[in-house]
């Protein structure tokens, strides 16, 4: 493929850094998370964790079970602090 | 995996790498770092990610500058390609009490004379660095522009790939299930997946050293306690300094990918090694932070999580070795600054282990000093 493939939209992560670092011998999803911030902006890896998981065990040869899939953490979406702390979302 | 090591590293985190880099550098063969996770996955990975040099204790302000200073220079010393996304926004520190004015004029006199340039400065001085905090009921401020951030995974990372093209091996999740000791002689670590012989271990596993430690027989006043701490979304850049209240108990810093990440203490905290998020968590902190730093009311909370603090009875980390038991060596209790000491701990730890006169005398924090009554209090944790 040419150009650029988007693994994350949040962080702007591509196909080809993921690529990258599995060459470097990084092949735990974990630290590739870490690492780039893929699956750590807004979307809290909603679309990219999986595509990230696929990356990784069709280049390592692993299969998706073999890998350690990290956690979802609280809260399910994005909250305003305002809204965390008592007041109203949609207040202005 | 192989099955034996001139020494046997307990902790993929921050400590355990550090010395694992320094030791190679200095010459040392045949190293072996385990974790039971992965890289970074315990207390290293769940910090604050805060690099301070205010401290009340001569002994915290000389670890903390030497650490700082490699910090500095941390990317080219480890030839690391990435950026260990370091800013030296400095520190604000609140003071909200008489007591608390005083003590922050004792600690910026200590740390001036340390060669630490950090200053009080006045409400009005304070407002000139961030104009939007809410100043009701602070009295004065300490600041030390040096002060700030460094990102956990990639300076740990950093140490992690400069130490494998040492020749250093890591095993990650590879838990440590016991050590053999013979004649008051480390024997072998047996773990999960072999047994490795070696006659020395370095005891860098955090909320976990005290576990480890017993499993010498050697019993370590180390208390875990579970911190919380969330993030935001990314904003554009308003807040350069971190916050931080020890009275008010909170700490906010806006890092450089334009997130927010803050925290605090709860008190009087159980010993745990838990590490779930609470909703009680989220909702305090987010009531301290819009209080104390207003625009963050409409900024959105994306992720909380949890971390261990390692606590000592006087909030100072162990370092050295134990009396009687051969080839044990201890990197641990930091007390919640393990990250910000990290670098300055691997090069001690590496002197120390290879018989050398630690940079900094070290002496003073060994384990031994807690049976002796010569504790060190460090008056200034969150």
């Amino acid at each position: 493929m040419e150009g650029k493939t988007i693994v994350c939209r949040c962080e702007d992560i591509t196909l080809e850094e993921i690529e990258e670092l599995i060459d470097l011998g990084y092949d735990d999803l974990e630290e590739i998370k870490r690492l780039t911030r893929c699956s750590m902006g807004p979307c809290q890896g909603r679309t990219c964790r999986n595509l990230l998981a696929q990356v990784v065990a069709s280049k390592t040869g692993k299969s998706i079970d073999e890998l350690h899939i990290p956690t979802y953490r609280p809260p399910a979406k994005n909250i305003k602090m305002t809204a965390l702390a008592g007041g109203d979302e949609d207040e202005e | 995996m192989k099955n034996s090591a001139e020494i046997v590293i307990i902790g993929g985190g921050i400590s355990g790498l550090a010395t694992a880099y320094n030791l190679a550098a200095r010459g040392m063969k045949d190293i072996i770092v385990v974790e039971r996770g992965y890289i970074a996955s315990g207390s290293t990975g769940r910090c604050g990610a805060g690099i301070r040099q205010q401290w009340g204790t001569e002994m915290n302000c000389r670890l903390s500058k030497a650490s700082c200073e490699i910090l500095e220079n941390l990317e080219e010393i480890l030839d690391y390609k990435r950026s260990i996304e370091f800013k030296q926004g400095g520190y604000l520190l609140f003071a909200t009490t008489e007591k608390e004015v005083e003590q922050f004029k004792k600690n910026v006199a200590l740390q001036n004379s340390l060669g630490i340039n950090s200053k009080i400065l006045s409400i009005e001085e304070a407002l000139e660095i961030v104009p939007d905090m809410n100043t009701e009921g602070v009295m004065s401020f300490a600041f030390h522009q040096k002060d700030g951030h460094a990102n956990p995974f990639q300076t740990t990372f950093a140490y992690a790939e400069a130490a494998k093209r040492l020749g250093v091996e890591i095993y990650t999740y590879t838990t440590v299930r016991g050590i053999e000791v013979k004649n008051d002689r480390i024997e072998s670590v047996i773990t999960d997946k072999g047994e490795i012989k070696t006659h020395r271990v370095l005891n860098a596993a955090g909320g976990f050293a005290k576990d480890i430690g017993r499993m010498v027989g050697v019993e370590l006043p180390l208390k875990p306690e579970r911190h919380e701490i969330l993030v935001t979304e990314p904003v554009e850049t308003i807040l350069g300094p971190m916050l931080m209240s020890f009275s008010w108990n909170f700490y906010i810093q806006q890092e450089p990918n334009g997130t927010f990440i803050m925290g605090y203490g709860e008190q009087d905290n159980p010993e745990s090694q838990g590490v779930n998020s609470s909703w009680h968590f989220a909702q305090e902190m987010a009531r301290k932070a819009i209080r104390i730093y207003p625009p963050l009311s409409k900024v959105r909370v994306v992720r909380q999580w949890a971390g261990l603090y390692t606590m000592t009875p006087d909030s100072q980390p162990i370092y050295g070795s134990v009396p009687g038991l051969d080839g044990f060596y201890i990197a641990a209790g930091f007390s919640g600054h393990g990250f910000m000491f990290g670098p300055i701990t691997g090069v001690l730890m590496a002197e120390y282990i290879l018989g050398e006169e630690p940079e900094i005398p070290i002496d003073m924090l060994d384990a031994g000093r807690f049976e002796r009554g010569e504790l060190i209090y460090e008056p200034s944790v969150v």
